[in-house]
């Protein structure tokens, strides 16, 4: 069953025609052309297709396009300004923090949103938290960043460095004490 | 993937009556389970009624000093919310122990509590399954059973429930609050899902149409001091192979238990409260010894599977390092002195 949906992906106001059953993967790929969210498993396992969605990082293959209907997506293709990288693409770039890449435009979403969510104090499970329940900074350590970017699985294991570039890409943003 | 019609909720009564008139609708929250289940032909509804833009996304103070927890609260802002992590800790650290940081900020507290069991033969519709089609049998019980039940099961179905989140809501008592074709329910989260018994398909006490409005954390000063700890295959982004949920009310002593709240996770068809090991610990010192004795209590009826024996001893350490966690060492030493 067809239905109309106008997303803003990447800046731009787009109209698409969906079926119910399209997801917001398959429609920014199949249907907008959109082709940087990747697809991994297609069942949530994996963070390939990550994007911003409406600020915040999601994955996209388990959300229906028509649930999201008047969303805003930023992709890893809309992340950079005027021909320059993202600060944690450069990060990413620095750090050689990539093999084949097919997870990567994934975990720089994923980046992004994480330093987002540590920005507004967000804790993860490995934030320490004191006996009666002191709350402490989010600090994104080596540690926290392997938590909080545990959802993004990257198949030739550039963990190594994915973790070191996320780092400086926090530090850069005062984030990484 | 069957078609569907799609139609977006603006009301939560016309939500309810149009899938309680129609058989073949279901709700849609964030899709995170139910868009893998479409996927995975487990279940085929002809209409999604999507409730995720219901104005039920408020966590709100209540007369007896809890919190009510609107049913679309993303799970990730339940667990940043400074109420949920200075009062109730227990909750805000099941929530960041499941899933994954992208699927947190889509999940609903609504569909997180009704999300189904990750039995491998369950998400496979070409083996044998009573809880996905009754009567057919169940795979599992001549199968891989490391992620089974050890309580609580039938020969129906061994399956576990994978919620974390609802592991730490049965320690705190927390109550859900529903609204069907007959007005508002409300059921405490520890009889809210069912043991499988004979109808392993029903993992709830839901009737079809009731939708989920919110869950209600009662008032309980001590929660402070509550914890969750979660074992897994791997460290993160895994589902529980146990998890153990505990608040604690200590004397002023700092180590004999007046009050405890212990729910068990990974183990039952439903989050596993366990009032014997609560019973066991009651006067007694927060020791090792007495966490390990008071585990054992609650699994003296266990019957672990080929695969999951291992949950026994794991129970028992486990209950025992979160309360290590959980009682601050006095002057003297460590706990050891006390036992
Ligand atoms: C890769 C992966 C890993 C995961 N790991 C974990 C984990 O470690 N721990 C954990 O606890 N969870 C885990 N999850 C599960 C996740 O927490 C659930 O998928 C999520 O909470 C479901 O919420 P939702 O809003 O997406 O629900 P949906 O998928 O939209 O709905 C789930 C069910 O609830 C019903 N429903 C939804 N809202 C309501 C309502 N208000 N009233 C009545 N019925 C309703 C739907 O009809 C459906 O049957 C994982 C999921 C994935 C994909
Ligand atoms: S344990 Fe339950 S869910 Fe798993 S195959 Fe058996 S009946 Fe199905
Ligand atoms: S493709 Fe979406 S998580 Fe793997
Ligand atoms: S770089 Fe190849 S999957 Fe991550």
């Amino acid at each position: 069953m067809e239905t109309e949906i106008k997303l803003r992906v990447d800046g731009q106001e787009r109209e698409v025609t969906v079926d119910t059953r399209t997801t917001v993967l398959d429609a920014l790929r199949e249907r907008l052309g959109i082709t940087s969210p990747k697809k991994g498993c297609d069942h949530g396992q994996c963070g390939s297709c990550t994007v911003l969605l409406d600020g915040r990082r999601a994955t996209t293959c388990l959300a229906l396009a028509v649930a999201h209907d008047g969303a805003e997506i930023v992709t890893a293709e809309g992340l950079g300004t005027d021909g320059e990288l993202h600060p944690v693409q450069q990060a990413f770039v620095d750090h050689d923090a990539l093999q084949c890449g097919y997870c990567t435009p994934g975990q720089v979403c994923s980046a992004v949103g994480v330093l987002r969510e540590a920005a507004q104090g967000w804790p993860s499970v490995v934030t320490e938290v004191g006996a009666e329940g002191d709350i402490a900074p989010a600090r994104l350590d080596h540690e926290e960043i392997a938590e909080r970017m545990s959802g993004n699985l990257c198949r030739c294991g550039a963990y190594v460095n994915i973790v070191p570039a996320v780092a400086a890409a926090a530090e850069a943003e005062g984030a990484g004490r | 993937m069957k078609p569907f019609r799609y139609e977006r909720a603006t009301d939560a009564e016309h939500a309810v009556a149009t899938v309680a008139a129609h058989p073949g609708a279901a709700f849609l929250g964030a899709g995170t389970n139910l868009v893998d289940h479409l996927k995975l032909g487990i279940t085929a509804p002809d209409l999604l009624v999507d409730v995720s833009r219901l104005p039920l996304d408020e966590v709100a103070e209540t007369a007896d000093g809890g919190l009510r927890v609107g049913a679309n609260v993303r799970n990730a802002d339940l667990a940043a919310h400074p109420a949920v992590r200075a009062r109730y800790p227990v909750l805000s650290q099941a929530l960041l122990s499941g899933a994954s940081g992208q699927l947190r900020n889509l999940a609903t507290t609504g569909g997180n509590l009704l999300q189904r069991t990750r039995c491998a033969y369950f998400q496979d519709p070409s083996t044998p399954c009573n809880k996905r089609d009754p009567g057919t049998g169940c795979a599992a019980l001549e199968g891989w059973t490391r992620y089974h039940a050890i309580l609580g099961a039938s020969s129906h179905c061994v399956a576990v429930h994978p919620s974390d989140m609802a592991v730490a809501m049965a320690a705190l008592d927390a109550v859900v609050v529903t609204l069907g074709p007959d007005g508002e329910r409300r059921i405490p989260v520890t009889d809210f899902h069912r043991l499988p018994g004979d109808a392993p398909h029903r993992d709830t006490v839901l009737r079809h149409g009731e939708l989920i409005t919110a869950v209600e954390l009662p008032g309980l000063p001590w929660a402070t001091r509550s914890r969750y700890r979660k074992v897994r295959d791997r460290a993160s982004y895994a589902f529980a192979l146990v998890s153990v949920a505990v608040a604690l009310d200590l004397e002023d002593d700092g180590r004999t238990v007046r009050e405890a709240r212990i729910a068990l996770g990974g183990i039952a068809h439903k989050p596993w409260r366990a009032e014997r090991a609560e019973q066991a610990l009651r006067g007694l010192p927060a020791t090792e010894e007495n966490c390990r004795t008071a585990a054992d209590a609650e699994t003296a009826d266990a019957h672990p599977l080929r695969d999951n024996a291992f949950k026994i001893p794991l129970v028992r350490n486990t209950l025992a390092a979160v309360v290590r966690d959980l009682v601050p060492e006095t002057p003297s030493g460590s706990l050891e002195g006390a036992r």
